[in-house]
């Protein structure tokens, strides 16, 4: 595997095998030196024309737990030109000789275009609202650390999924584990089609929620309001967000768990944020051995290679 | 004897199909269309139709303003190839032509093209949709079609407007049809494809909301109306109503409208961007059906080059539009019967702007404004290779079989053997 | 034989085909209870010692070793596991993976760890599995018990305790198994 550009890239035979393999990377982190010199001598390049500091802090630690060598080009940091194009940036990037970008851009399909003009490995770390793969695969393994796996489950992703990248590849993700899913948002915040995508759809999440094994929460931006898609984020509170009471109607193992940043008060309560059944912080813990899984997959492991 | 003769093809036009030489002479004009011709200068065309040079009502030659991605010289050099002898060339240069000052320079820029040159004129000023351009006075120098292509004129009244005056001109005004608010921020069709990949889409209602819009506009004003590229099936539909109703309207499809559908997106490469979107296999199926049963006149290619590196840029952010003038009649033959692709890309569209004096006929007396066709010649699409100055076409790689041999522009062999003579 | 064995040596991904019973698993567990007193002898006792098997052949004679030094001594000896796919030197010359996840139970600062694996061969993954020890604190010592050892060194690595010196031929392979141990060929064919 050359690159890790969208969630079906994996399978579910792929998936599984990640997660394994992020198993090994949570026992490194836990070691006195958490660090490995597989990737030694290589270079790993994030190139963010959105700006994420989480994100991009959890593949530099993922790369230097593998001894790689790291560069930041962020557009909030100036270091992409202003107007200079998206091919000269890759191609100026890829001259200085680096062996993965890890790339993080507004637009849909960047991943792609970049993989067609480079020879190096490329990880998307989120491309507009099409897919958000580690994002998906970090909720992958946190579910199988708490719930143990897929099989009979049920998962609700709650929230803005049309605009959403972590929303289509956790369906992705999910579905190709045998969970089932069920999106929960009002018709605006809903893609146009849902064409083969294999889930359930509700508008009411006061009737979901007993039934699930995960509510998944999604972000709710301000920006939606202008764009005449919800009348008021209150109103999305009232009718959609994960109240104190709300939280009370999940079955006592089910989880709460949320992509971040949280907007508190919007989407999740404060309160219901802080309990324990919400793994939010897990997430991002396992965010980083995820990612160390995925860049030793691409650049160490050799999988690509014929013997 | 005549200068040249056009010697074994088959002759097809409006009138029928007979096996029969084609003599030119010195002015450039149909000496006399019979067998066993003779003449100073002979064209074999042998196994190929001789038909009248393709008409194309849309297309962007993007001079002046945007010379990188093409100039009159190279987008005729491309056309001539393609067996168009005439072009209609759309408006929305920088700056539009929206006056007699930029109607003559394109005028002039023509004048040593090709293919026949005529400007398009838009029909506000500056496109923008407000006040009314001086369609008059672009008349007066030849302009018989009007279109604020790439846009289309959102203000109802205006419109109405424009038809009434235009009306008096004897002229046609074409509509893109897109209503900006419905389409605003989509980059592709809105749909299954548009959903999985996450890239904005506009609805297929926001062309079919200012088809209606217009068809009732036609039918209020009484003045005719043209659909540029049509692409959905209720489009068609409507067309196909207002037809039946007696109402003046004619309306254009492009090639990529009946032979591509939204999948092909899934790539994310900007080369398959268009405005209007590729849409769905129904939509595809429904223009086809249009093109066959006379409710869409015209095959137009909406050739519309952009540079490499516009076409570069990440999908959103690239420019929409796709080459047409080098593959459409391929594409045209591969679905249609002969005849019927010739119509479509010939002599409708040559009645459509106004051109059916010089150009749509092989006949006597007539300027000898012809293309050869070797219909089973089978090529394939190497973007490297087009005459067009730009690359965007979304054929790359495909074999087509149709291909012209020889084109004739008022007499003069501007492509022979498949080579562009200047 | 290790996983790792069978996906380096050439026909890689090929097939174990045994020719000669060279140990059988009695004479493997004398070999062990030997080792065993070995290393009690050469530490003077089992204090500070920890035992650490590569995984996956070294694995269950960890297990083993640790059991035996047990019974003779009457104290526990704390058992870790070690996989040295991150440590490799060939890493993007051939296919590398963890075969399971590393356990090494305690703090191996001022400790003896003693390093078990079934088939000490070329001694590149011994040399990795040292550096992998050292992330986990800095040993007063480390020994290395092999099961079988075959020759062909590449790198100065020696062992402390031996089962078996059995000379090879660089192409021939060792499978050291719950019956015993085999010399045989490798041979292309179904991967497993």
């Amino acid at each position: 595997m050359r690159h890790l550009l969208s969630i079906s890239d994996l399978g579910r035979e792929g998936i599984e095998e990640l997660l394994d393999l992020t198993d090994s990377f949570v026992e490194v982190a836990e070691r006195r030196i958490p660090k490995v010199p597989a990737l030694r001598g290589k270079n790993v390049v994030s190139l963010f024309y959105e700006d994420s500091t989480r994100t991009r802090l959890s593949f530099e630690t993922a790369a230097k737990r593998l001894s790689a060598d790291t560069m930041n080009f962020s557009v909030s940091t100036s270091s992409v030109k202003k107007g200079e194009s998206l091919k000269d940036t890759v191609e100026t990037i890829e001259a200085m000789g680096i062996d993965c970008i890890v790339v993080r851009h507004g637009s849909a399909g960047v991943p792609w275009q970049i993989a067609s003009w480079v020879d190096a490995s490329v990880i998307n770390a989120g491309d507009g609202w099409h897919e958000h793969p580690t994002q998906a695969l970090l909720d992958c393994y946190t579910i199988r650390q708490e719930l143990g796996g897929f099989t009979d489950k049920r998962i609700a992703i709650v929230g803005d999924v049309k605009h959403s990248r972590v929303a289509r590849s956790d369906v992705l993700a999910f579905t190709a584990l045998g969970a089932s899913v069920t999106l929960v948002a009002p018709p605006t915040l809903l893609p146009p089609s849902l064409e083969g995508w294999p889930v359930d759809v509700s508008h009411d999440i006061d009737e979901v929620l007993p039934k699930v094994d995960v509510v998944y929460l999604l972000r709710m931006q301000k920006e939606r309001q202008t764009e005449a898609l919800l009348p008021s984020l209150r109103e999305y509170t009232a009718t959609y967000g994960l109240t104190r009471d709300r939280a009370r109607l999940l079955q006592e193992h089910a989880l709460v768990m949320h992509p971040g940043p949280m907007n508190r008060g919007v989407e999740i309560a404060a309160e219901v944020a802080d309990l324990p059944r919400s793994v939010i912080t897990r997430q991002v813990a396992n965010g980083v051995a995820v990612r160390s899984a995925v860049l030793f997959l691409l650049l160490g492991s050799g999988s690509d290679l014929h013997v | 004897m005549s200068e040249l003769v056009l010697k074994g093809g088959r002759v097809v036009d409006a009138s029928g199909t007979r096996e029969a030489d084609v003599a030119i002479d010195a002015e450039g004009r149909i000496a006399a269309i019979g067998p066993n011709l003779d003449g100073d200068r002979v064209v074999d065309c042998g196994g190929c139709v001789v038909a009248p040079g393709l008409v194309d009502i849309h297309t962007h030659l993007r001079e002046p303003g945007r010379e990188e991605a093409e100039t009159i010289e190279t987008g005729s050099r491309a056309a001539a190839l393609g067996g168009y002898t005439a072009v209609v060339a759309m408006p929305n240069t920088e700056p539009a032509i929206d006056s007699a000052g930029i109607v003559r320079e394109v005028l002039d820029l023509g004048a040593k093209a090709l293919c026949d040159v005529r400007p398009a004129g838009a029909i506000t000023v500056g496109r923008e949709g407000e006040r009314l351009a001086p369609l008059a006075e672009m008349a007066a120098l030849g302009v018989r079609l009007f279109t604020d292509d790439g846009t289309g004129v959102q203000d109802s009244r205006l419109m109405r407007r424009a038809l009434e005056y235009a009306s008096s001109l004897g002229v046609v005004l074409a509509q893109h049809c897109e209503d900006a608010g419905l389409a605003a921020g989509g980059h592709m069709h809105e749909g299954e494809w548009s959903s999985r990949l996450g890239i904005p889409g506009v609805p297929a209602e926001a062309e079919e909301l200012m088809v209606q819009r217009d068809i009732a506009l036609c039918r209020l004003t009484g003045a005719p109306v043209h659909f540029l590229h049509l692409s959905t099936a209720r489009s068609v539909e409507l067309v196909r109503q207002a037809k039946a109703d007696g109402l003046p309207v004619t309306a254009e499809a492009a090639p990529h409208h009946f032979t591509l559908t939204h999948e092909v997106v899934q790539g994310y490469d900007p080369v398959f961007k268009v405005n209007p979107p590729l849409r769905t296999l129904v939509d595809v199926e429904a223009v086809a059906i249009g093109l066959a049963d006379g409710t869409i006149d015209a095959v137009a290619t909406d050739h519309a080059p952009h540079s490499q590196e516009a076409k570069e840029q990440p999908f959103d952010e690239a420019p929409p539009g796709m080459l047409g003038l080098e593959t459409a009649l391929a594409l045209t033959l591969e679905r249609f019967p002969v005849e019927r692709a010739l119509a479509l890309l010939s002599w409708q569209p040559a009645r459509v702007a106004q051109l059916a004096g010089e150009h749509g006929a092989v006949a006597e007396g007539r300027p000898a404004n012809l293309c050869v066709i070797d219909p089973t010649a089978t090529w394939s699409v190497d973007p490297e290779k087009l005459a067009s100055k730009s690359r965007n076409t979304p054929y790359a790689g495909r074999t087509m079989t149709g291909r012209v041999r020889h084109t004739f522009l008022r007499g003069e062999p501007v492509v022979l053997d498949g080579e562009a003579q200047r | 034989m290790a996983e790792r064995e069978r996906r380096t040596t050439p026909p890689y991904g090929g097939v174990f085909v045994p020719r000669t019973r060279i140990m059988d698993a009695e004479a493997v567990r004398r070999a062990i209870t030997r080792i065993a007193h070995e290393v009690i002898e050469r530490n003077a006792g089992l204090e500070d010692v920890v035992v650490v098997g590569l995984q996956t052949g070294g694995v269950p004679l960890a297990r083993q070793l640790a059991d035996e030094l047990e019974r003779i001594e009457g104290t526990e000896v704390p058992v870790g596991t070690l996989d040295v796919a991150f440590y490799r030197d060939d890493i993007g010359l051939r296919p590398v993976m963890p075969e399971a996840v590393t356990n090494i139970p305690v703090d191996l600062g001022a400790r003896v760890v003693v390093l078990v694996d079934d088939v000490l061969f070329t001694g590149r993954t011994i040399r990795a599995a040292m550096d992998a020890l050292t992330d986990f604190g800095r040993p007063r010592a480390i020994q290395l018990a092999v099961m079988i050892d075959r020759g062909h060194r590449e790198l100065p690595i020696r062992p402390d305790f031996v089962g078996k010196n059995l000379p090879t031929r660089r192409d021939e392979a060792v499978d050291v198994h719950e019956d015993g141990v085999d010399l045989g060929d490798m041979v292309k064919g179904a991967r497993r």
